[in-house]
């Protein structure tokens, strides 16, 4: 293998590796401009992948993912519902999913019969595209890859994204300009949460076609800092998704590589992507301005 | 006047009461869902947790590490902090715990070396959080949750090199018996490790609120722009609040490894290390994040776990339930009107019924 084939080789994995990332990043940029901050989504990846899995097997890779949509919409809509009507604090309801999450994967993976591990039959796997370069291909990296674009065109170029803008910075203002808050609100938390459902199933009925209970393996929090990296600006999303996957499918091609594999062990080179996205988030602060009333419940005087 | 007081101090806890029967109820629902006896589960949950010398011990031996990471969160979130680096803080001192038991010291001396490095191990884990966060604005949850990643590799890789007993090469070296803490009830798990848990949570208790540094921690977590305005330097209270933290969270690891018959090791894959920080979590908002509410949910929560065992042999509910159990607890805990929907909903149900 020449030089150009290893460098196409870890390109076409990081494509891959950047799509449950920068889908969770593009959907949280949404729920944190209007002012909400979701840690739960860890546990909404970890859940999706399990019951997109569930719902391929059901009923195709289509249903799959719909499941997992679906299941971060439910998600999505009951942290909403939790952080705006109800003024509950953002963060534990976070911790509470990601818990939750944790214990149901593992708990319905030993109700399959086949404890920390269940795979995902290759027929009810999205199918690939065939493209001159590599013939497997998945079709939502193009998904992943509009995305950001009209995440960035609804928050910047309509007047739906000014209003989401609004209830982030100033809820009271926005209140007052006739906007309904809360609602808003839990609509953005829900359709973000959608989108880390939808990267979830990616992961168990695409990229990798198998679940485990740490499947999801720190991707939302890496979401989370991508969303950090961004500035809540969805093309710069792209780019730091781009940066976490590249990164965790150099770690992946390392610990693969002859020559390399046997002098540094595989365990070092699986801590690059988190050590990354520490340097990362570490040099991208300072030049990042959040909404002012991000993570606060909206309470009207 | 004094009894609305004693009312509203209680009230804190009829709330993660109210919270652990709405967490109890969905665990409830998922077992009827997949076909389990709820009922007959439950019970089962109940004699193995608190029903004999037996459970209630292994109960307490679960609740050891638990008290102490959750005193980690909690110390944290009192100062103003989501410090969810005990998970990794708990691996690094376990693992410095068992590097301890490469050298061979006099027993009671090696014991409380072994916990002090154990300790240290942890806290130095904290730093660069603490630094990150203080210098560069990091936010603690992006960080924590990454040095946990990074300790559990470190973990992986120690376990299976420097650390790895010569003879099984699945575990570590065990804690040589110079080390380990002797068991408080005979036959059972339970160890004088939780003495250690109980002595920090005095000391959380005494730093807390009878220490100048203490009421610095509170204010910030109260108010931290009047802090700033009373002069009070954010980085002390931070810099505190993780190396207090990182402290206890080692010592769990310490203690678990420590403390814990039969092995006294660490296996590849962690065991049970695994999730002591994240459970400790749970139990630190189930406890309201004061440290003698923390050991009643720690024992709430030992007791599950413990439980939990003889309900997944008798009716087969597998034992991972008890974490969406707790998940559900915490959810409900984050809605500060839990209590008055709660309230709302019995109303409307009377005035349904009056018609």
């Amino acid at each position: 293998m020449t030089f150009l084939d290893h460098f196409f080789g870890i390109l076409f994995i990081s494509l891959h590796a950047m799509v449950p990332i920068t889908l969770a990043a593009t959907g949280e940029v949404l729920g944190e401009t209007a002012g909400l901050f979701n840690i739960g989504l860890e546990g909404i990846i970890l859940l999706s992948a399990l019951t997109g899995a569930l719902g391929a097997e059901a009923g195709g890779w289509l249903i799959g993912l719909l499941v997992g949509i679906g299941t971060g919409l439910a998600i999505g809509l009951l942290f909403g519902l939790i952080s705006t009507y109800w003024k509950g604090d953002q963060l534990i309801v976070g911790v509470g999913i990601n818990l939750l999450a944790l214990g149901f994967v593992a708990f319905e993976l030993i109700i399959l019969g086949a404890p920390g591990f269940h795979a995902v039959p290759r027929e009810v796997q999205v199918p690939n595209i065939n493209t001159p370069i590599r013939k497997d291909l998945s079709p939502l990296i193009f998904l992943t890859l509009a995305l950001p674009f009209l995440t960035y065109y609804l928050l910047s170029r309509t007047q739906l994204g000014l209003k989401l803008k609004a209830v982030g910075e100033n809820p009271a203002a926005a209140d007052v300009a006739g906007i309904r808050v809360n609602l808003l609100r839990l609509l953005a938390a829900a359709c973000g949460a959608s989108l880390a459902g939808l990267g979830g199933a990616f992961i168990s009925v695409d990229w990798i076609g198998s679940v485990t209970k740490e499947i999801s393996a720190g991707r939302g929090f890496i979401a989370l800092a991508t969303v950090v990296f961004s500035g809540l600006n969805p093309l710069m999303v792209l780019l730091g998704g781009f940066i976490f996957g590249f990164f965790e499918s150099l770690a992946t091609w390392v610990s693969t590589f002859p020559g390399i594999k046997e002098v540094v062990p595989w365990q070092v080179v699986s801590m690059t992507p988190y050590i990354v996205t520490l340097l990362v988030v570490a040099g991208a602060i300072g030049r990042v301005r959040f909404p002012a009333a991000l993570g606060k419940p909206y309470i009207r005087e | 006047m004094k009894g609305l007081g004693l009312i509203s101090r209680l009230l804190p806890l009829g709330e993660s009461l109210l919270a652990g029967l709405v967490g109890l109820a969905v665990g409830a629902i998922i077992m009827l869902i997949y076909g389990f006896n709820p009922i007959e589960a439950y019970f089962a949950l109940f004699r193995g947790s608190f029903g004999s010398l037996y459970s209630l011990s292994e109960a307490l031996a679960n609740a050891t590490p638990l008290i102490l990471t959750a005193l980690t969160f909690a110390i944290g979130l009192r100062g103003g902090l989501f410090n969810i680096g005990a998970e990794g803080q708990v691996y690094v001192g376990a693992l410095a715990a068992i590097a301890m038991s490469l050298f061979k010291l006099p027993s009671g001396l090696h014991l409380v070396l072994t916990l002090i490095v154990a300790m240290l191990a942890g806290a130095l884990w904290s730093l660069p959080a603490a630094i990150l966060k203080l210098t560069r604005g990091v936010h603690e949850v992006i960080s924590t949750i990454m040095f946990n990643w990074v300790a559990h590799f470190l973990a992986y890789y120690l376990i299976a090199n420097i650390l790895v007993d010569p003879r099984r090469a699945e575990k570590t070296i065990s804690i040589l018996p110079s080390a380990r803490f002797p068991i408080l009830v005979p036959k059972t798990s339970l160890s004088y490790g939780l003495l250690v848990s109980l002595f920090w949570v005095g000391l959380a208790l005494f730093l807390l609120w009878y220490t100048t540094i203490g009421f610095e921690v509170r204010a910030m977590g109260f108010n931290p722009a009047a802090c700033r305005y009373a002069g009070i330097k954010r980085w002390r209270t931070a810099l505190f609040a993780f190396l207090v933290g990182g402290l206890t969270a080692g010592a769990a690891g310490g203690v678990h490894v420590m403390g814990r018959p039969p092995s006294y090791a660490i296996f590849s894959g962690l065991g049970g290390l695994l999730n002591l920080g994240f459970d400790g979590l749970g139990v630190a908002m189930i406890g309201r994040n004061h440290p003698i509410g923390i050991v009643l949910a720690a024992i709430f929560f030992g007791g599950l776990m413990a439980g939990g065992r003889l309900m997944q042999i008798s009716p087969g509910v597998p034992l991972e339930l008890i974490r969406v159990v707790e998940g559900v607890i915490i959810v409900a805990l984050a809605v500060p009107e839990l209590i008055r929907i709660f309230r709302l909903f019995r109303e409307k149900i009377t005035i349904w019924r009056r018609g």
